[in-house]
């Protein structure tokens, strides 16, 4: 018998596994799942848990739900992975795995401890919240529930993070949040990021700039956080900008898993270098990557990971036969933008191509408007958490092409 | 040579930034630091090396945290050394295209 083994059942662990589990021939395979969470995390739910618009409830599930059956899952924290002898060690009954190919889909995690004063300057989960973990989003929720207004600042210390569009979310979400509430008057909102504009990429960043201003909410580029002096209710910048805030909602440093460190394997933030193209990492053959835990220039996102799969799948198949990987992956993200009162934004991009305006075609459901607000959009975010959990999760087809399309953008 | 007449006949980005990093020499990088009104002393020449050896190697200016994690330059000390943005200036002076860190 081989082994495919595959670390962290998360969104893209997940698929691959249901994926594989119909590939391979299970009389000659052997698939393995690896993760320390019994739950799976619907994380893009976690930015309307604030809003009180989801619960905790709405976004977490068995794991076990989305598994094929002759899939074996071992519930253990991964220890030790040790590419140059091809084994994994775990945690659990110092148990010793041997694979053939290796799949890491360990993702990637917020580290809040890495900025001075965030963590430990007395104000976490007080005045100071991150939104990217379900404690955080629920705290964070039970906090505005009493809110009465002062200044919020939505810092994100450091790039690249995941998802990057849902600072943006979480400012547009805000603005509608606190005028439902009827005390936007009394809320100032400050985006304070250390990217020159409002977004990574020009046109995207130029049009969604002016959606901040439109609703308010001021825009502070460059700003490197140094610390945070939670004292004094303050961030500073390593240029010595100084910004005070009454409410302080940070997107801490995201890093790889730590058992990457561990092993050796990444960069300096624990991310393994992998081919942009083929999805193999740089120093193991068979040794393979999907979702945030790679260092490819590509977003960090569910949609990603999704368009990842099928170059994955295919390259470990060629691999298997020993054929070389082919280099099909593009880069290729897909992001619905929600930009509150009912409606979105759509984005739709590549290494190569950022993200324009247009429209986005697509049978049976759109078109969806590119770059502009439309309540189709809104829809298609709402709809987004329905195919994740029965239809992406288990491996299915979503209705986009996994390379972008130029069709119906302008240039 | 006066700092404009080594920079004159080079190609730039929109940004600033060196079109062809094998035309980059220390002159060079010299003549744009001073442009940018910086005096570039040995401090200043760990963190361009470095970045030119890590470009070399990767294809790509490295990130703040990958300068300070792997040179005795700690981030204070880099945004003090290259103000208005330590790496991308940085890697300007060092004759980079601009860090694409940012996705
Ligand atoms: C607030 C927020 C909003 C988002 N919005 C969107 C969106 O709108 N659209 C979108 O496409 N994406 C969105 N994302 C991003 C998306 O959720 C992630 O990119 C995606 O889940 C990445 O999948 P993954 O498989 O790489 O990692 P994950 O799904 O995070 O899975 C990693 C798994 O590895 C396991 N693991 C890690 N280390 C170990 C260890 N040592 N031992 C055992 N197990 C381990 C973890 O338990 C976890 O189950 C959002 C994320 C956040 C936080």
């Amino acid at each position: 018998m081989k082994t495919l083994l595959i670390l962290g059942a998360g969104t893209g662990g997940t698929m691959v596994a249901n994926k594989m589990a119909q590939a391979l021939d299970m009389q000659e395979w052997k698939i393995i799942l690896v993760d320390k969470d019994e739950n799976h995390y619907y994380q893009p739910g976690f930015l309307f848990i604030p809003f009180q618009i989801y619960s905790p409830s709405d976004v977490i599930k068995p794991k076990r739900d989305f598994f094929p059956q002759n899939v074996d899952f071992i519930y253990s924290d991964i220890e030790l992975i040790e590419p140059e002898k091809n084994r994994v060690k775990l945690a659990k009954n110092n148990q010793v795995i041997n694979y053939d190919h290796l799949v890491i889909a360990t993702g990637s995690h917020i580290h809040p401890e890495e900025t001075e004063g965030l963590l430990d300057g007395g104000g976490w989960q007080k005045n100071i919240f991150d939104f990217y973990t379900v404690d955080g989003a629920t705290k964070l929720s039970n906090f505005l529930k009493y809110w009465k207004g002062g200044r919020m600042v939505l810092n994100v210390t450091e790039m690249p993070i995941k998802c990057p569009v849902a600072p943006l979310e979480f400012l547009f979400l805000a603005d509608w949040f606190f005028t439902e509430r009827g005390i936007r008057d009394k809320v100032e909102i400050v985006y304070a990021t250390p990217l020159p504009g409002a977004f990574t990429k020009p046109r995207a960043s130029s049009i969604l700039g002016d959606f901040l201003e439109k609703k308010g909410i001021s825009l502070l580029p460059d700003f490197n956080i140094s610390e945070v002096d939670a004292g004094k209710n303050k961030i500073m910048s390593y240029d010595q900008k100084e910004l005070d805030y009454d409410l302080l909602i940070s997107v801490p440093t995201n890093m790889g898993a730590e058992v990457i460190e561990r092993s050796n394997m990444g960069d300096e933030l624990n991310f393994v270098p992998t081919h942009k193209n083929t999805l193999q990492t740089k120093k193991w053959e068979n040794v393979w990557i999907i979702g945030d835990a790679g260092n490819v220039p590509a977003s960090k996102a569910g949609s990603v990971a999704h368009f990842m799969l099928d170059v994955v799948i295919e390259n470990i198949l060629r691999a298997i036969e020993g054929l070389e990987p082919l280099p099909h992956f593009d880069g290729h993200a897909n992001c619905f933008i929600e930009s509150g009162f009912d409606k979105g934004i759509l984005i739709d991009f590549n290494y190569d191509v950022e993200p324009l305006p247009g429209k986005y075609p697509l049978p049976g459901f759109g078109p969806f408007s590119l770059l502009q607000e439309s309540a189709a959009n809104h829809w298609g975010k709402m709809t987004f958490r329905w195919l994740y959990w029965n239809v992406l999760l288990k491996g299915g087809e979503l209705p986009f092409e996994s390379q972008m399309s130029m069709a119906g953008k302008w240039q | 040579m006066s700092e404009k007449l080594v920079l004159e006949n080079l190609e730039w980005d929109a940004d600033g930034f060196m079109v062809d990093n094998s035309a980059w020499t220390e002159e060079i990088g010299s003549s744009i630091a001073g442009d940018l009104g910086i005096t570039l002393t040995d401090r200043h020449w760990i963190v361009i090396n470095f970045s030119r050896d890590v470009f070399n190697s990767d294809g790509d200016a490295p990130s703040l945290r990958k300068i300070t994690k792997q040179t005795d330059v700690n981030t204070k000390e880099l945004y003090a050394l290259f103000p208005g943005g330590a790496a991308k200036i940085a890697a300007k002076i060092a004759g980079l295209p601009k860090p694409t860190g940012c996705i």
